[in-house]
């Protein structure tokens, strides 16, 4: 969407600005015109009056005239042409409005020559034309291209960029190549200085540069000694950004860990009940994700794919509030205080609801896409950038455990649910109606588990199985943080999910996983009772 | 042995199954000619020793769950593990027939360019070191688990979390390719058993006679455990573990004892299980399997031992023929299984025909015992 507005704003830009279109390409074809010349000087004072004149079609000339594509026609109006090398001879079109002009033969053009002196001036010109591109993007890429070129010559220009850049990342991209080019430069004390600022940086041409320094035995000594520094500094600055980059990867697993068991952690922790059904519940909420935003893609096209997850995440905590109420009611409550029981009849459920989901959407993998709001990543420091999915999710994460935490506390309903839990018999004197309650908890569980599905959506693929990976997961993290304990929960998925990042490149990712699985099983072979364990009467119900 | 048959009409009607299996199935495979409609084909053979492999495993699974209250969501662990020892010494048959006829090495360890024989390979040539191991594997590891687990009196629900999450690791593992077992495809392509083509039809009527014969032992065993003082020990323990500790046993020494028992028994099925389908790999660790086992003694009725032998034919039997004829109604089926024997038979297939009988006339509780939580009898006997 907003592409196209962008677009849209171009275009009438472009029109505004060339309403006498006829005028300016005449303009641009005269300067053109006039590259029919020996003079290497000549040449080289009509390109920048090319690369001055911002016609759309400069940086292609200039382009074609440095790889040696420019021709002139040798006779007729001796037009100024892009030619294309075929058999026996050229295809050719003229430069200065890109119109096709058929074939000639070997000898009907001839090439405008260039010298190095030349093409230096030229890769300066273009360098420059590309770093007045509206893209920030392709402004980076610019400034890289040149540091990657090695052109000192090109400095210069980049200093001169570097004062009217508004965008960080490219006045970062701009420091580096100018540092990459100081570090080459005449004088000590510029060397010195590039090499202090240099060690501030993780651009690896910086690195490269600095340890072709710190090995070259002609330098003098103290440069050398300054680049081997330098070259440590970076090395513990990178391995400083990735403990971060570790953590934030463990805490962001965490966070997906602790959504998909949130849920677990009320209808196994509060009510006691084994659901088995609560991967599929899950899996409910990532489907719903996908039928809202098939929808909504459909009848609004963009602005629906931007919107949908905020229409999905109150239709999937329904679907799923609404099955698990139906679990409730028509399964669960005829066990109550038979958990091995309840986890037979809930693991039928959930055999039920795959193979439902299997039947309606197909066993494949369906493709729930990302707004674009939602992709892409935050630079956060050279060499530190975070995803914006993981950011969004692990976010989303902490609302929806506020959430939660403030219902169980702060309403009549969450003072009901924890009056059934504690005494049920004192509960229904008091005139709570327990059968309610049970069945709303129970479908408060069940609708977090739909939640956990929309941000599950964003980050793995939808399909019947989407439950089956996170059932063991999300008992083991609601058993190590204690049952009945939200807090516990929060901080066994996050310790869980950052132990395993940690664990990931030690041993790899299913060995982490398995030695996190056998430590909890041990763990609670220790304390039974989870980390945080109920204490008084409750407890011992 | 007498006084082991009195008022067990299920277990007469179960070994009177498998002795005439025994005879008529390798009867009717061997000696019944292609063409005669009595005759057995070897699939059918072999479908019916699978069967009786899934029965014993089921037994295994009711010894703890239907005695000693312990329910166990990774038994499929101690089958696999029994099946893999035995897989292990098949593929050490193979020899040089191989297909890339290495004299030592397994086909995948070949392909993964591995120079020699992992240590925890060796002596799997050897027929006794593979039963050895078939009973010490998964003994060894219900042991360390169960002795860890019971001795800090975890039970209930989390044993059963815990189970599922060993099981769970199990197969991550063994999905690995380092870890020397076949990764994802497993162990498979055998050869021979003990020197003889395991394709051969009279291998494979042995090899029937042989799962008869062993789930006709383990009935017996654990009807023997079940009747002695440690099996009574053990179902207090089911009905009642603080109780039974008070009075000052060691309740966990119990549970332990049975775990491992059940852990060997398991082992054992799984060893027989794979010759006959030719095949081990990680999946048989799923956690899917484990529980679907619990449905088999759910169904067939726990804390009888024949009834678990009964659900896992009957399931087994049923997804057979819905898989093949009808592959979506088959998770459809099986949930509501799962659903319908929780909620409408608690004590299974042969709880049902027990209320049959007994409203002909004959008491619901024999010999002072019945199946069943302590307050569903109190309110039998109260005649709720």
């Amino acid at each position: 969407m907003a592409g196209n507005i962008a677009r849209l704003l171009l275009l009438t830009v472009s029109a505004l600005t060339f309403v006498p279109v006829d005028a300016a390409d005449d303009e641009f074809a005269e300067s053109l015109a006039a590259l029919n010349t020996r003079s290497f000087d000549d040449k080289a004072a009509v390109a920048e009056a090319i690369a001055a004149s911002a016609h759309p079609r400069s940086m292609l000339v200039l382009e074609a005239l440095l790889e040696g594509d420019l021709y002139r026609e040798r006779r007729g109006e001796e037009r100024i042409v892009l030619a294309e090398a075929i058999d026996g001879g050229y295809r050719v079109s003229e430069a200065a409005t890109g119109e096709a002009l058929g074939e000639t033969g070997r000898r009907g053009v001839r090439k405008i020559t260039v010298n190095n002196q030349l093409r230096r001036h030229l890769r300066g010109l273009i360098a420059g034309m590309r770093l007045d591109d509206p893209d920030p993007v392709e402004r980076v890429a610019a400034a890289e291209a040149i540091a990657e070129a090695d052109d000192a010559s090109l400095g210069e220009l980049l200093r001169a960029h570097r004062g009217v850049e508004q965008d960080a990342s490219v006045v970062a991209a701009i420091d580096a190549a100018l540092v990459v080019f100081d570090l080459d430069a005449e004088s000590a004390e510029t060397r010195l200085a590039a090499i202090g600022a240099a060690s501030e940086m993780l651009d690896p041409r910086v690195r490269r540069k600095l340890t072709a320094l710190a090995e070259n035995k002609s330098e003098p000594a103290d440069i050398r000694s300054a680049a081997t520094n330098a070259l440590t500094d970076i090395e513990q600055r990178a391995a400083r950004f990735e403990t971060i980059e570790t953590i934030f990867f463990g805490i962001s697993l965490g966070s997906i860990l602790v959504l998909a068991a949130i849920g677990l952690s009320i209808t196994f922790g509060v009510m006691g009940v084994i659901n088995m059904a609560h991967g599929e519940l899950i899996m409910l909420g990532a489907y719903t994700t996908y039928v809202v935003q098939t929808a909504m893609v459909a009848l609004w096209g963009d602005m629906g794919l931007e919107t949908s997850l905020f229409v999905a995440i109150p239709a999937a905590f329904l679907v799923a509030g609404l099955v698990g109420v139906a679990i409730e009611r028509g399964v669960i409550r005829y066990l109550y205080g038979r958990p091995l029981e309840t986890l037979l009849a809930t693991f039928g459920v959930s055999l039920i609801l795959q193979q439902a989901v299997r039947s309606i959407f197909s066993p494949l993998n369906r493709a729930v896409a990302t707004p674009d709001w939602m992709s892409g990543s935050w630079q956060v420091a050279q060499g530190l950038s975070i995803t914006y999915n993981r950011l969004y999710t692990l976010i989303f994460a902490g609302l929806v455990f506020a959430a939660l935490l403030a219902v169980l506390t702060r309403t009549r309903l969450g003072l009901e649910v924890r009056a059934t839990m504690q005494n049920r018999p004192m509960a229904q004197a008091m005139g709570i109606r327990t059968a309610r309650v049970d069945a709303l908890t129970f479908g408060l569980g069940a609708g977090i588990a739909g939640v956990a599905g929309v941000a599950l959506s964003q980050l793995t693929n939808v399909g019947p199985n989407l439950g089956q990976g996170y059932i063991v997961d999300s008992f083991m993290v609601v058993v190590f943080g204690g049952v009945g304990n939200l807090w516990g929960t929060l901080v066994a998925g996050l310790s869980l999910g950052v132990a395993n990042k940690f664990l990931e490149p030690v041993t790899g990712a299913v060995v982490a996983k398995i030695v996190v699985l056998v430590f909890i099983i041990l763990f609670i072979q220790k304390r039974p009772k989870g980390l945080f364990p109920q204490r008084g009467r409750a407890a011992e119900a | 042995m007498r006084r082991l048959f009195e008022s067990d009409p299920g277990g007469k009607v179960l070994l009177a199954v498998l002795a005439a299996l025994t005879v008529l199935v390798p009867l009717a495979n061997l000696a019944v000619p292609d063409d005669s409609p009595l005759h057995l084909s070897t699939y059918a053979v072999t479908l019916i020793g699978k069967y009786l492999c899934f029965a014993m495993l089921a037994m295994a699974l009711d010894l703890i769950w239907g005695y000693c209250g312990i329910l166990s969501l990774g038994h499929g662990a101690f089958f696999a593990l029994g099946g893999y020892a035995m897989g292990m010494y098949l593929m050490r048959q193979i020899g040089d027939r191989g297909v890339y006829g290495h004299p030592e090495l397994p086909d995948f360890m070949v392909f993964l360019n591995w120079q020699e024989l992992p240590w925890y390979w060796l002596g799997f040539d050897q027929f006794w070191f593979a039963m050895l191991m078939v009973m010490a594997v998964p003994g060894l590891l219900a042991f360390v688990f169960g002795w860890l687990a019971f001795r800090s009196r975890v039970s209930g629900v989390y044993l059963s979390i815990m189970t599922q999450a060993l099981t769970y690791a199990l197969m991550l593992a063994f999905f690995r390719n380092e870890m020397g077992f076949g990764g994802n495809n497993g162990l498979t392509d055998f050869k021979d058993i003990l020197g003889m083509n395991l394709q051969s039809d009279g291998v494979r009527a042995g090899l029937f006679v042989a799962s008869a014969a062993a789930l006709a032992g383990t009935y017996l065993l654990c009807r023997f455990i079940v009747g002695s003082k440690l099996g009574r020990v053990a179902t207090a323990v089911r009905d009642s573990q603080d109780r039974v500790r008070f009075i000052g046993y060691r309740v966990e020494r119990f549970q332990v004892w049975m775990f491992v028992v059940s852990a060997v028994l398991a082992g054992i099925a799984g060893a027989l299980y794979v010759p006959q389908v030719g095949i081990i790999n990680p999946s048989e660790f799923h956690p899917l399997s484990s529980i679907e086992l619990v449905v088999w003694v759910a169904l067939g009725g726990r804390g009888t031992l024949y009834g678990a032998a009964l659900g896992a034919v009957v399931v087994n039997y049923a997804k057979t023929v819905l898989t093949g004829a009808m592959p979506e109604v088959w998770l459809f089926a099986l949930g509501a299984l799962f659903v319908a024997v929780t909620l409408a038979l608690p004590a299974g297939l042969v709880g049902l025909v027990k209320r049959f009988a007994s409203t002909r006339g004959e008491s619901g509780i024999r010999d002072g015992r019945l199946q069943g939580s302590p307050l569903r009898v109190a309110r039998r006997l109260l005649g709720k």
